[in-house]
């Protein structure tokens, strides 16, 4: 049996529970679990204070209720599974190296940032910073997907290096900024100075976006890739249209002011 | 043994541990993925002189691709694990890559694996880009048509080679359309390729030669023409032989097809069929025509 944990207390303040995670709650039995410290604002709690907990450490954590005040559930996980029904606060899965997350409800800021494996579904909206460096760090996501259902806001892919991030609505402004490689894939509209000081990666979106004057035009062209990464978003349960997965894309280099080998390819029909 | 009646020589076919690949071939038509195929299957008839035995295992239709165009798969052999890698990259290199709106992915599900797209990436001279997609690594190089994707690593698996039939009919229209027939079923086999010309040799080959430096020779044993001059293995009645060869990515593959083809070959003015060994002395593999009869 799996461990569960139902909120009974929402937090006044964040809590910050990077102990919620498969590992750290593996073989621990609903009491040693309820006994497990967290940072309530400036003060010190336990699990118990929040949740009622139930089951057996597994390597298999579900959560339910309001998380949305719940910072770093699923930081720094290796492997095992997460399953949260509700919101969830920020931080979600940051730095995580594998295993799956898996959100029914919207995650806040910063969901995945710097993760270098392992996957983060989310199947309503996401905030900013999606795999994302954090401040003053020049690498965001190193591997790994992010798959977000709903649209999600500025910065998905600051500085990432590799892996995948699949947003099934609209993005905010920035969308793979300082990018070094890896694939953002937005079925939605995206916002303004998508892959601005991109030096390599690719951001494909299925709407025309405003794009940077130091983006080239080069070809309108059929990518198999890219049937390839669509094919595979069916499979997450994104909404691909059958036209977009046989119909040609232009594609733009850049960013001109970085080494311009990232691209931007924008589905043309 | 006989099956109606044709004899079946109460012998063995003598196979020989290799080393397989499977290599699926997409383009946006059947036509450019047969193209590709034929291309990178020609000149692999045996690894004797083409360092590599490779056919066409099957078409495959789009919701069997990775990426849901037509495609193609066919099957590599060599006689080790280092040279398979070689002989991939050269042929994807060189027949794949070179064909227009093809990708090369992996086809296989094995343990080893040996770099192809990633020796082949050079070849974008700095433009090619990596993906990956699901802990797979596939890379992009920039071609005149567009992009060549091919797979980092192609996995390969022990194999088995030089599974064979030989036929022996009373004239040479005869043995052909045998052989057309027993071709015929044997493709309906998985996990095999018949490496020669239409899947038909027949220039059987016996190990060693007169000459120093040839470490094969033509099976004058089978040769119809030498009746008269040598140890002739030809019954009376039969004028002309022809020899299937199977390599398949198992042994039960390639005992599978080779029923197929047995059965499929006896037809009347069939006088006998065989197989070729070499006294058990080769071969990791002997697979008995009397296990194929029933």
């Amino acid at each position: 049996m799996s461990l569960q944990l139902n909120l009974h207390t929402l937090p006044e303040v964040p809590l910050e529970a990077e102990l919620l995670s498969p590992e750290s709650t593996n073989g621990l039995d609903a009491d040693a679990v309820a006994a497990i410290n967290v940072q309530h604002g400036n003060e010190k709690a336990e699990v118990g204070d929040f949740f009622k907990v139930s089951g057996q450490g597994n390597g298999e954590l579900q959560l339910e209720g309001d998380l949305s005040r719940i910072k770093y559930i699923g930081a720094a996980m290796q492997s095992g599974t997460v399953r949260i029904e509700g919101n969830v606060g920020a931080h979600l899965g940051a730095a995580m190296s594998g295993g799956e997350i898996h959100v029914h409800g919207n995650a806040a800021d910063w969901v995945g940032p710097e993760m270098t494996g392992g996957r983060i579904t989310v199947s309503g909206d996401a905030g900013h910073m999606v795999g994302s460096a954090y401040r003053g760090s020049t690498v965001g996501m190193q591997g790994g997907e992010i798959i977000i259902h709903g649209n999600a806001r500025n910065e998905i892919g600051h500085a990432m290096r590799n892996g995948m991030i699949m947003i099934g609505g609209n993005c905010g402004d920035f969308a793979g900024v300082n990018m070094n490689a890896g694939t953002i894939l937005v079925l939605g509209e995206p916002g303004i100075r998508a892959g601005a000081g991109m030096k390599r990666g690719s951001i494909v979106t299925m709407q025309q976006p405003e794009l940077l004057p130091t983006f080239s035009y080069s070809c309108l062209y059929q990518p198999t890739f890219m049937r390839l990464f669509l094919q595979y978003a069916v499979t997450r349960g994104l909404p691909v249209q059958e036209e977009q997965l046989e119909g040609e894309y232009q594609r733009w280099c850049g960013d001109a002011v970085e080494l311009n080998r990232g691209e931007i390819l924008i589905f043309a029909g | 043994m006989k099956i109606k009646s044709t004899e079946i020589v109460d012998t063995y076919a003598e196979a020989f541990k290799m080393w397989g690949s499977r290599i699926v071939i997409t383009a946006a038509t059947k036509q450019w993925a047969d193209a590709a195929a034929r291309s990178m299957t020609g000149f692999a008839t045996s690894v004797i002189g083409c360092k590599c035995e490779a056919g066409i295992e099957r078409e495959l239709s789009t919701e069997e691709t990775p990426d849901r165009r037509p495609g193609v798969s066919v099957l590599l052999f060599t006689p080790d694990k280092d040279s398979l890698g070689k002989r991939l990259v050269e042929r994807v290199g060189q027949c794949v890559m070179t064909c227009p709106t093809t990708a090369c992915f992996n086809g296989l599900d094995a343990e080893d694996t040996v770099v192809v797209g990633g020796q082949l990436r050079y070849f974008g001279d700095g433009f090619q880009i990596s993906k990956k997609l699901n802990g797979r690594r596939l890379w992009r190089i920039p071609v005149m048509d567009g992009e060549f994707v091919v797979d980092e690593s192609f996995s390969i698996q022990p194999a088995v080679g030089g599974g064979n039939i030989l036929l022996l009919g009373k004239n040479l229209k005869t043995v052909l359309r045998a052989a057309k027939a027993a071709t015929k079923a044997m493709r309906e086999v998985e996990g095999i390729i018949l490496p020669f010309p239409d899947g038909v040799v027949r220039s059987g080959s016996k190990v060693g030669s007169k000459y120093k430096s040839l470490i094969a020779s033509t099976n004058d044993a089978y040769c119809p023409t030498l009746r008269g001059a040598t140890a002739s293995s030809i019954p009376e009645a039969a004028n002309s032989v022809l020899e299937i060869v199977i390599d398949g990515l198992d042994v039960d593959a390639v005992s599978k097809a080779m029923r197929a083809g047995l059965h499929a070959a006896v037809k009347p003015g069939i006088k006998q069929i065989t197989a070729g060994n070499y006294g058990g002395n080769l071969g990791q593999f002997k697979i008995n025509l009397k296990d194929l009869v029933d």
